[in-house]
């Protein structure tokens, strides 16, 4: 018992290892109340803080001291404490400290979703969906940076950055050489190589994975494909480097896109060699395994196969199903 | 005439030479504290004066200290925030041009009661003139035996270091500070863990400001009771106050804390009063990123009592109807300029300065300055007005460190006490290119408490 701290978050209680923050601790429970997070990554040490989307309202400190805390906290960053009570959807502050924050990141964002290949799978995109506004506000001419082939592969598009800074822990912790990182200050702060350095090692591809938002694409599957068009299976190989547990997107029977698996909350789960990544693309490479389970929310369950639920019927009509009676076969079948 | 302790011999010549200080009673505190006293007893003395840290936060200095973690075979360090950059705030490059020895006995009696044996002294880069001068004393200080290993033959050993900083004002946020000396990009950490516990190089670290530090001098000499008795309530001590703007005599002075705000602006052992017979439209109290206030605010309370300049005082009443201490850069401004203008100029410093870390701040403060430049240029609507309040009340509380705070605050307190102003630039667009919205009301007496926002 004395090993476990107790935090309730909007009225649930769960029971966690000390240290764990609160973020953790939501997805301890899971559920709507998880916080959203756009910069933090569990695999990523030092990841975290930046960009205030996981802010919540602690009303409680601890048992020990129970003043509430006088800002609200990044719960990606806060640990819990014995007692702590924490406020996240069922706090009108923090709903609107939140869609502050997501109107912040929209302001500059290009919002070209139609011609942008992260469309579909964007964290930013689901979190202006939920939290944004209908109509900006903002009436100046957006900031825009010159696109940067960071190596043969990968393309960074500056303009839709929201400076997480996810790319920079990778290439710090998962890749031996970094170099690329923040240049400049303030709103002209870009993500960067000096001169145009190539990224250039076995690791470097993760980036793509990690980028919450469209900035960093994988130039092998640029424009190829809408996400919901493809279909995702799970596969292995036998990687000399990296673990070689991807996911294969599939358009027919074309491998479009190769990327490691990600879990509900959008993060990989182990990451890949730029070799798996990129140069494996045929079904001949792989081992197939079974459908990638994708969350009924997102998008790319759209047209799955794995879930076919057919429409619910309201009222029973003789002349409609007659109608329909090809479609209504169809989903028997399965 | 009130009481000097930081500044008593500024006027001396060659105050700047080891020789003259000692003369005028320098390094009187290190011999006292590292001769007579324990680390612990120099901690008590401070904490004993109530003095406050003079940066801008005003948290108590001798808590601060006895905050920091003393792990065993960890090295502790003391940083010198000498990153002065504050619009209207130029107290600690004066106090570093004129008497450097004092900074440098403050540090090393704070570093002896820290027990950190390497200190650095962080000045902003923009300061090359001070950053030579401060080394010319240190390389004295060495000399004469106050600086190196086995100080004063009292087996203490310091070494102190000047590191001059890129010249970026997030860099005086104490952990932006620390990463840019440990050799980082400036970008603030995310608290906790407090430099106290982790800071420079992960060692437990106390960050203070050079007038703090400087104050540890007369509290060593006199004592901390001593030092307590100056000042009013729990403002202790005096302040270093750098007043600028249209006032006939702007300088650095220092004061005793509780000295009222209408005695600093018009009697003549301050400021002399507002150059050329005009009148106090607004002033704005310490430095740019506290609340502005308009006239009869700055002198009175909303209750009639004359407001004084103390770390209470000022704030009384709140965001609604006070300011704040801050690091004392006091700017007066008269009858003739323009809030809007102002508001922009503040909004652009914190525009430019913003680090980019955390999204609230790097979009927020940008879209601030661009709509406060649509109001100054004559192409604001009326909606920019709510527009803007809307916006710096979504940057203010939710950032990574104060600079969000800051930058919102000037933007809100100006919209509160002058939105007639920013709604006269609105609708007359042309007139206000050419012309200023004058005085208005803000310089009447107020004649009962006025009612409190929120």
């Amino acid at each position: 018992m004395s090993d476990k701290v107790k935090v309730t978050i909007d009225g649930i209680t769960v029971e966690v290892a000390p240290g764990t923050t609160i973020l953790n601790a939501a997805r301890q429970i899971g559920g709507d109340i998880v916080p959203p997070a756009m910069c933090y990554y569990s695999k990523l040490e030092g990841s975290g803080g930046k960009c205030r989307t996981c802010i919540v309202k602690v009303s409680k400190g601890s048992e020990k001291d129970p003043r509430p805390m006088p800002k609200l906290v990044a719960s990606c960053r806060t640990t819990v404490m014995d007692g702590m009570e924490v406020m996240n959807i069922t706090s009108p502050e923090v709903i609107e400290a939140r869609s502050g924050v997501v109107e912040m990141l929209l302001i500059n964002h290009p919002l070209d979703c139609p011609v942008c290949d992260q469309a579909g799978e964007c964290d930013l995109q689901n979190l202006g969906y939920e939290h944004g506004l209908q109509k900006t506000r903002y009436e100046f001419e957006r900031r825009t940076f010159e696109r940067i082939d960071i190596g043969d592969k990968i393309q960074l598009h500056m303009n839709r950055c929201i400076l997480c800074y996810r790319c920079v822990f990778t290439a710090d912790q998962i890749t031996n050489k970094r170099v690329h990182g923040i240049l400049n200050r303030g709103d002209h702060s870009e993500i960067s190589t000096y001169i145009q350095t190539a990224v250039d090692n076995d690791f470097s591809g993760n980036v793509i994975d990690v980028c919450p938002v469209g900035a960093l694409t994988d130039k092998t599957f640029r424009f190829k494909n809408r996400v919901w068009f493809t279909k995702p299976i799970d596969a292995h190989r036998d990687c000399p480097t990296c673990s070689g547990k991807v996911t294969l997107w599939y358009k027919g029977a074309d491998v479009l896109r190769v990327t490691a698996r990600k879990d509900v909350y959008g993060e990989v789960e182990e990451f890949i060699c730029n070799t798996c990544r990129f140069d494996k693309k045929k079904t001949a490479d792989w081992t197939i395994e079974h459908p990638t389970h994708i969350p009924d929310t997102s998008v790319i369950a759209s047209n799955h196969y794995e879930t076919l639920i057919p429409l619910p019927v309201i009222q029973e009509d003789e002349r409609l199903k007659e109608a329909n009676r090809v479609e209504l076969e169809k989903t028997t079948k399965f | 005439m009130s009481r000097k302790l930081l500044l008593e011999h500024i006027n001396v010549p060659g105050i700047h030479t080891l020789d003259v200080y000692r003369q005028k009673g320098g390094y009187r505190a290190v011999e006292k504290a590292l001769k007579t006293l324990t680390p612990d007893e120099v901690v008590e003395e401070v904490k004993k004066s109530g003095l406050r840290g003079r940066g801008g936060a005003g948290f108590p200095t001798g808590m601060k200290w006895s905050f920091l973690a003393k792990p065993e075979g960890v090295a502790r360090y003391l940083v010198c925030n000498a990153d002065e950059s504050e619009p209207g705030t130029f107290k600690d490059r004066y106090l570093m041009t004129h008497i450097p020895h004092a900074l440098i006995e403050g540090m090393i009696v704070s570093s002896f009661a820290l027990g950190a044996k390497t200190s650095f002294i962080y000045v902003r880069g923009e300061m090359m003139p001070q950053i030579r001068i401060l080394e010319k004393a240190i390389a004295e200080a060495k000399n004469a035996g106050f600086l190196g290993k086995n100080i004063l033959g009292t087996g203490y050993d310091l070494e102190l270091y000047v590191q001059p900083g890129g010249g970026a004002y997030i860099c005086g946020e104490e952990t932006a500070l620390l990463e840019s000396l440990e050799g980082k990009r400036g970008n603030p950490r995310i608290k906790p863990p407090f430099p106290a516990i982790a800071g420079l190089y992960g060692c437990p670290t106390v960050v203070n400001n050079v007038e703090s530090i400087a104050a540890v001098v007369p509290i060593i000499n006199d004592g901390g009771d001593e030092y307590a008795k100056v000042g009013i309530g729990r403002s202790t001590g005096t302040k270093l106050i750098s007043a600028s703007g249209n006032l006939v005599r702007p300088g650095v002075y220092e004061i005793e804390l509780g000295l009222p705000v209408e005695e600093f602006i018009y009697s003549d052992e301050w400021c002399g009063g507002i150059a050329n017979g005009k009148r106090l439209k607004a002033t704005v109290a310490g430095g740019s990123s506290v609340p502005v206030l308009p006239a009869n605010l700055s002198i009175k309370l909303a209750n009639g009592e004359p407001r004084l300049m103390s770390y209470e005082s000022l704030s009384e009443g709140g965001f609604a109807t006070g300011t704040m201490m801050g690091s004392g850069g006091f700017i007066a401004f008269d009858e003739d300029q323009c809030m809007v203008r102002n508001t922009w100029n503040f909004s652009r410093f914190y525009h430019h300065e913003s680090c980019g870390q955390c999204s609230p701040c790097r979009e927020g403060t940008g879209w601030m300055e661009k709509v406060l430049h649509r109001i100054e240029y004559g192409h604001g609507k009326m909606s920019d007005i709510d527009l803007l309040v809307d916006v710096a009340k979504k940057i203010e509380g939710n950032t990574i460190c104060p600079l969000g705070d800051a930058a919102a605050w000037p933007v809100a307190s100006a919209i509160r006490h002058f939105r007639d102003e920013f709604e006269w630039h609105v609708n007359n667009p042309q007139l206000s290119l050419d012309t200023n919205y004058g005085l208005a009301n803000y310089a009447e007496p107020i004649a009962k408490a006025v009612s409190t926002e929120n």
